[in-house]
C-alpha cells in the first residue's frame, strides 16, 4: 500500500517530444550487450516481472486454473526458477484464479472498466471495478477514454481515473493508456502524466488486442514521465509494458532502460511488470541455454 | 511517504544489476607484426628502414610496427603517383574508374567488422561506435563518390572540367578510416591519384584499406600510403609535384600548411578545429536535447572537430537541464573500447590526455565548477571521465580553446540576439546546435549562425551526401556531396 | 548418347512471385530461323490489373527508402546481371544476334545499371533548389516519385531497351509495371529472375509478356497507373495510348532513341518521372540582419 502525499489536481504541462530523437535513444539501449552473470539475472528478473495473460473471449475456469498452476510451476525440471508477478484474468475469473494462487505469492490482476474498448458509461465501469475488488482482486487495470483523450477532454480522462482509483480501495490501480491508438509520442506522454496525476500505481501501454503496443520508443517515454514525476514529487510509479514483447531479448532491453532512466530501485515487480503470455517460455528456453549451452525447442517447455 | 514492499526476489539481487563485460571477438582479424608503405601497388621497406610502434591506448600494448616515411620515400610515392596518373588514370573512361571504387566499396563492406575492431584497437573509440557508425560510413562514402566518377558534368554544367593530378592528403586520429575514405573517394572519383598520410597514432586500417585497395585491382600507384610523423607530412606539403593538398586536423598545422603553399600553384583545402555552440531554447524537446548535449560532447571521448563543446541553455530551463545531463551522464559506461557496452572509450594518446588534463586544471583555476559522474576509470590506458564545467563565462579560456575531449562548458543565455551573438564571438565556425520547437526560430538561428554545418533538434549527423566544412579558423572547402568534389577539380 | 536437357517454362513476374498468365493462353514467337523460341505467356488485362496492384503496393515502402540503400540494391542487379553474364548472351544469340552483339548488349545493359545506382543519392541534390522568395520564408523545392509507372519496352531489343527504361524509373522511387518486346521477350524474363535474386523488393519491378497492344491498352487507361513511357513505338499505338492516358492525366514519355549508343542514360530520364514540391515555412527574424537565405 502506497500514499500518495501530494496529487496535484491540475492538468500538467508535458513536455514536447521529437521522435526522431527518441529512436535515437532508444538504439542506444538495444546495442546494450547483456551477457553470462548479468543476462542470466537479467532473465530470472523478467520471469519475476511477469503478468501471465488471458483475456479472451473464450476463456473458461479451466483454462483459467491451468494458467494458474503453469505461474506458480514454469518450469519444475530446473531449481530456482521463480514464480511470476500476477495473473491477468477477467473479472468474472478473479475468483476462481484467486482460489488457485491462494497458497503463492502471485497476485491476482483484474481488467476492468469495459475492457478493452471503454466505451461504456462511468456508471457501469466503477461497478465493473467494484465488483472485481470485492472478488478478490490484488490490482485493476483499467482503461482510458482514448475518444476524450483525442477530442482533447483532458479533465475528463483525469477525473475518470481518479474516480476508479477510489473505486480500487486498496487494490493498486493500472491505467492502460492503449498507446497505439494514441498514435504520437506527444499524445502518450500527455496521457501518462494525466494517469500519474490523477492517481494512477501504475502507468500500462496497451490492452495487447491492438498493434503497435509496449514499443521501446513508447515505453521510453512512458519511463521519462515516471522519471520527471520522481524527480518533481519522490514517489515512484510502477510500469508495466504489455502487448508485442515475446522475446527474452526485447524484454532484457526493457529492463536496460529501467535501469539507465529510473535505477536499480524499479528493479522489481512492484515497479515494473511484463504483460505477456508467450514471453515466459522464450526466457526459460534462453535460461536452460546459458546452463547447458545448448539451444533449445519448444517442445520441452509446457505452453499452459 | 510510507513504501510497503511486497516482492518476490530478494532486493539486494536487483540492486546490484549491471552489465557484464561484453568483449567483442577479436581473434578473427588478420594483423601482421610489422607494416612496409604501400607505393606503387608494392610494399615496400623505409629507405632508411626506420619503424616504429602503434599502441592500443585502452592498454598500452604494441599492436604492430609502422614505417616512418622519409623524404625520399615521399618522393617515390609521388613519382609512383604521378606515373600513375599520366599513363593510366587519367586515361580511363570515367565509367571504368567508377567501377573500381565501386569494388572498393563492396569490399569494405565485405571486411567491415575486422576494420571495426582494428579501428577500435588503434584508436580507442568504442566497438559500437566504429561498428555502426564508422565503418558504415566510410563504405557509404565510397559507394557514394563511385557514383558521382562519370557524371561530373552535372555537378558543374557550362564548365570545363579536369582533374588536377596527384593529391596529396594528411589526415587525423580521431576518425582513421572515416576521414582516409573522405579524402580518397572523391579525389579518384574526380580523376586525381593520391598520396596519403594517415595520423602517426592511427595507420592501421589505412594500411588495411591499402590491402583492399590491392584486392579490388585498382592499378598500381592509383592510390598510395605512406605512414609516418609530422616530417613526413611536410614531405607531402612541400614535393614540387603534388596538384592539391587536402588536411583535417588542428588549426595550428593548418596555418602553417597554408604558409608553405603560398607562391605554389597547389590547391589546397583544409578542415580544422572548432567550439562549436550547441544551443538549448526554453521549448526545446527537453530530453532529446539532453540527448544531443551528450552525444554532442562525449561521442569519441570528444575528439570530434564538429563537438558542441560550448552548450547554451536559456536560463529559465538551465537547472532542469543541467540536472537531467548529469542524471543522463550517471549510464555513461568508461571502459574497454572492445566492450559493447562501453560509452566513452579511451583517449587516443597520452599527449592528448596530458591536453585535456591541462584544460582540466586551467578550468579549474579560472574558478569555473567542475563536475564528473561516479565511474570506474581502468587502471591502465589512457582515460578522462565525462566532465561538464558550469559557471563559466564567455572569457574563460575553456570557454574559447578547443579541447578535444569530454569535456562540456556550460553557459546560460536570455535572447535570441545574446546567444547568436555569443554563439558567432569565436574563432572557430565549424558547426552549431539549435534546439527548439519553433520551426521559424530554427530558420532564423540557421541563417544566423556562422557555422559550416548547423544541426537542429539533432547533432552530429553525417551523411556522404551532406557537404562539410567550416567558416573563418575551422578551415575552408567542403566534403560531401556534390559540393565535396569541386576540391578536387580543376574548373574553368 | 549426350545429356538431355532440362527446358526452361518462361513465366511472368509480378509481385515478387513468377506465375503463369491467369488466361492459360501462350504465343509462340520464332527465332531468326523461323523455328519456335519458347511458348511464352500472352497475358490478359487482368494480368496487367494483379500487376498494377503488386506496384502500387510496393510503391510506398520502395519510396521511402534511402536514396543510398536504392541505390545499393541497384548496383546488386549489376551484380547478378555480370554472374549471368553467359546466359544472357545465349538469350540474345536465340533471338538472332551475333555473338559480338550480343555480348556489347549484355555488357552495356550492366554498366548502365550500374550508371544509374550512382544516381540514386544524387540526383536529388543536383535538380533541387531553396528558392530565394521575397518574403521571410524558407522555400525549398525538391523531387519527388510519382508512383507507378508504366513502361512499354521497344519492340526491336530483348534487354537493353527494357533496361534503359526501368532503371531510371526505379532509382528515383518508382515501381514499375513492364510490357515486354513481343517478338523478344527472352531476356525480359530472365531479367527478372536477376531482379528476384538482387533484394529488389516484391512489386517494385512487375514483367509481363505477350501483346502490346493488348497489354499496353489496359495499361494506358488504368485509373491507377501515375506515368506511362513508351519507346520507339509505332505512332498508331502511341496516338490510342496518349488518348487514353487522359482520363487521369498520366505524364506520358516517348522515347524515340537508339539505347544501344553509350551516352542514352542521362539524369533527365530519371527526372522526367518526379514530381517537384516545393516547401514554405516562415523564418522569424530576430537579432541581427535578415536572413541569408
Amino acid at each position: 500500500m502506497k500514499i500518495k502525499s501530494q496529487i496535484s489536481n491540475k492538468i500538467p504541462v508535458s513536455p514536447s517530444i521529437d521522435k526522431v530523437g527518441v529512436e535515437e535513444r532508444v538504439a542506444r539501449f538495444q546495442s546494450r550487450s547483456i551477457k553470462n552473470e548479468s543476462k542470466k539475472q537479467g532473465l530470472n528478473m523478467v520471469l519475476s516481472m511477469i503478468d501471465l495473460t488471458t483475456l479472451e473471449g473464450k476463456d473458461t475456469e479451466g483454462k483459467v486454473k491451468q494458467m494458474c498452476y503453469k505461474a506458480m510451476h514454469l518450469h519444475d525440471h530446473f531449481e530456482g526458477i521463480p514464480q511470476v508477478a500476477a495473473v491477468c484474468v477477467y473479472p468474472s475469473m478473479v475468483a476462481i484464479a484467486k482460489n488457485e494462487l491462494r497458497n503463492s505469492s502471485v497476485k491476482v490482476a483484474s481488467v476492468a472498466t469495459g475492457f478493452p474498448s471503454g466505451q461504456t458509461s462511468l456508471a457501469l465501469k466503477l461497478k465493473d471495478t467494484k465488483f472485481a475488488v470485492e472478488q478478490g482482486a490484488d490490482e485493476i487495470d483499467m482503461v482510458i477514454s482514448r475518444g476524450k483523450f483525442l477530442t482533447g477532454e483532458f479533465a475528463y480522462v483525469f477525473d475518470e481515473i481518479a474516480a476508479v482509483k477510489e473505486a480500487c480501495g486498496k487494490a493498486r490501480l493500472k491505467v492502460i493508456l492503449e498507446t497505439g491508438e494514441l498514435v504520437t509520442l506527444d499524445n502518450v506522454r500527455k496521457a501518462s502524466d494525466i494517469a500519474i496525476y490523477a492517481g494512477s500505481d501504475f502507468i500500462k501501454t496497451s490492452t495487447g488486442k491492438i498493434q503497435p503496443a509496449a514499443t521501446m520508443q513508447v515505453t521510453y517515454t512512458m519511463l521519462m514521465a515516471i522519471r520527471d514525476y520522481y524527480d518533481e514529487t519522490g514517489i515512484m510509479i510502477g510500469m508495466k509494458a504489455a502487448g508485442g514483447i515475446s522475446t527474452a531479448k526485447l524484454a532484457l532491453h526493457n529492463l536496460v532502460m529501467v535501469k539507465e532512466i529510473l535505477g536499480t530501485n524499479w528493479l522489481s515487480n512492484e515497479w515494473f511488470r511484463f504483460g505477456a503470455s508467450s514471453l515466459a517460455n522464450d526466457v526459460l528456453m534462453q535460461l536452460v541455454k546459458i546452463e547447458t549451452g545448448v539451444y533449445q525447442s519448444n517442445d520441452y517447455f509446457s505452453i499452459d | 511517504m510510507i513504501t510497503f514492499q511486497l516482492i518476490n526476489m530478494k532486493k539486494e539481487l536487483n540492486d546490484n544489476w549491471d552489465y557484464s563485460s561484453s568483449l567483442e571477438a577479436i581473434n578473427h582479424i588478420q594483423l601482421k607484426k610489422k607494416y612496409n608503405l604501400f607505393i606503387d601497388g608494392k610494399w615496400i621497406a623505409p629507405s632508411k628502414n626506420t619503424y616504429f610502434k602503434t599502441i592500443n591506448p585502452a592498454n598500452e600494448e604494441t599492436l604492430a610496427e609502422i614505417a616512418s616515411a622519409s623524404k625520399e620515400d615521399v618522393d617515390l610515392a609521388v613519382k609512383a603517383a604521378r606515373k600513375a596518373y599520366t599513363n593510366v588514370w587519367s586515361k580511363m573512361p570515367a565509367s571504368e574508374r567508377a567501377k573500381y571504387i565501386y569494388r572498393i566499396a563492396r569490399l569494405m563492406q565485405e571486411r567491415a567488422r575486422e576494420f571495426a575492431v582494428i579501428e577500435s584497437l588503434e584508436s580507442g573509440k568504442t566497438i559500437r561506435e566504429s561498428r555502426d557508425v564508422d565503418i558504415p560510413l566510410a563504405c557509404n562514402h565510397f559507394f557514394y563518390y563511385a557514383g558521382w566518377a562519370d557524371k561530373l558534368d552535372y555537378a558543374f554544367p557550362n564548365r570545363k572540367i579536369e582533374s588536377l593530378g596527384v593529391a596529396g592528403q594528411i589526415i587525423p586520429w580521431n576518425f582513421p578510416l572515416l576521414m582516409a575514405a573522405w579524402k580518397i573517394a572523391p579525389a579518384l572519383a574526380a580523376g586525381n591519384t593520391v598520396v596519403l598520410k594517415p595520423a602517426e597514432t592511427t595507420s592501421l586500417t589505412a594500411l588495411k584499406l591499402a590491402e583492399i585497395i590491392e584486392e579490388s585491382g585498382l592499378p598500381p600507384g592509383v592510390v598510395n600510403i605512406v605512414t609516418g610523423f609530422g616530417e613526413t607530412g611536410a614531405a607531402i606539403v612541400n614535393h614540387p609535384d603534388i596538384n592539391k593538398i587536402a588536411f583535417t586536423g588542428s588549426t595550428a598545422v593548418g596555418k602553417i600548411i597554408q604558409k608553405a603553399l603560398v607562391g605554389t600553384s597547389k590547391k589546397v583545402t583544409l578542415e580544422l578545429g572548432g567550439k562549436s555552440a550547441n544551443i538549448i531554447f526554453e521549448d526545446a524537446p527537453i530530453d532529446q536535447a539532453v540527448e544531443g548535449i551528450v552525444n554532442g560532447i562525449f561521442f569519441n571521448q570528444g575528439h570530434v572537430c564538429c563537438a558542441g563543446s560550448r552548450l547554451y541553455v536559456q536560463e529559465g530551463i538551465a537547472e532542469k537541464i543541467i540536472k537531467k545531463l548529469k542524471q543522463r551522464m550517471e549510464s555513461l559506461y568508461v571502459g574497454d573500447p572492445l566492450d559493447k557496452n562501453t560509452d566513452i572509450g579511451a583517449i587516443n594518446s597520452k599527449e592528448q590526455l596530458q591536453t585535456i588534463e591541462k584544460y582540466l586544471k586551467i578550468g579549474l583555476d579560472e574558478g569555473a565548477e567542475m563536475y564528473q559522474p561516479k565511474c570506474t576509470i581502468p587502471k591502465k590506458g589512457f582515460y578522462c571521465a565525462p566532465t561538464l564545467f558550469l559557471n563559466v563565462a564567455q572569457s574563460s579560456i575553456i570557454a574559447q580553446e578547443e579541447i578535444f575531449g569530454p569535456v562540456l562548458t556550460i553557459q546560460t543565455f536570455r535572447t535570441v540576439d545574446e546567444v547568436v551573438q555569443k554563439a558567432n564571438n569565436s574563432p572557430f565556425g565549424l558547426a552549431a546546435g539549435v534546439w527548439t520547437d519553433k520551426g521559424s526560430r530554427i530558420f532564423n538561428l540557421t541563417s544566423k549562425l556562422r557555422a559550416g554545418v548547423i544541426w537542429a533538434n539533432c547533432y552530429n549527423k553525417f551523411d556522404p551526401t551532406s557537404p562539410f566544412g567550416g567558416y573563418k579558423e575551422s578551415g575552408f572547402g567542403r566534403e560531401g556531396g556534390l559540393h565535396g568534389l569541386s576540391a578536387y577539380l580543376k574548373l574553368s | 548418347m549426350s545429356r538431355i536437357e532440362v527446358l526452361k517454362t518462361y513465366k511472368i513476374y509480378i509481385g515478387g512471385e513468377f506465375p503463369r498468365t491467369e488466361s492459360g493462353r501462350y504465343y509462340t514467337p520464332l527465332d531468326s530461323k523461323g523455328k519456335a523460341l519458347a511458348n511464352i505467356c500472352l497475358s490478359s488485362r487482368k494480368d496487367v490489373r494483379n500487376a498494377v496492384v503488386a506496384a502500387r503496393k510496393a510503391f510506398g515502402p520502395w519510396s521511402e527508402r534511402s536514396a543510398f540503400n536504392r541505390g545499393q540494391i541497384l548496383y546488386r542487379i549489376a551484380e547478378i546481371l555480370e554472374g549471368r553474364q553467359a546466359q544472357f548472351v545465349d538469350e540474345l544469340m536465340r533471338q538472332g544476334s551475333s555473338k559480338g552483339a550480343a555480348t556489347n548488349e549484355v555488357n552495356l545493359s550492366i554498366d548502365r545499371i550500374v550508371y544509374y545506382a550512382g544516381w540514386c543519392d544524387k540526383y536529388n541534390q543536383v535538380v533541387s533548389s531553396v528558392n530565394p522568395v521575397s518574403s521571410s520564408h524558407f522555400n525549398f523545392s525538391s523531387l519527388e516519385p510519382m508512383g507507378v509507372v508504366g513502361v512499354v519496352a521497344e519492340q526491336s531489343t530483348s534487354l537493353i531497351g527494357l533496361v534503359s527504361l526501368i532503371l531510371p524509373a526505379i532509382c528515383g522511387g518508382n515501381s514499375t509495371v513492364v510490357l515486354a518486346s513481343e517478338k523478344l521477350p527472352l531476356c525480359a524474363v530472365t531479367f527478372s529472375e536477376v531482379v528476384h535474386s538482387s533484394d529488389v523488393p516484391a512489386g517494385v519491378i512487375n514483367i509481363l509478356t505477350g501483346y502490346p497492344e493488348e497489354m499496353a491498352v489496359t495499361l494506358a487507361s488504368h485509373m491507377d497507373v501515375n506515368a506511362l513511357i513508351t519507346s520507339n513505338l509505332e505512332t498508331k499505338l502511341s496516338n490510342k495510348l496518349s488518348l487514353l492516358s487522359v482520363d487521369n492525366l498520366k505524364r506520358k514519355f516517348d522515347y524515340e532513341v537508339n539505347w544501344v549508343e553509350k551516352d542514352k542514360q542521362a539524369l533527365h530520364y530519371i527526372s522526367d518521372l518526379q514530381e517537384i514540391k516545393t516547401t514554405w515555412h516562415p523564418i522569424e527574424n530576430v537579432g541581427g540582419a535578415s536572413s541569408s537565405y
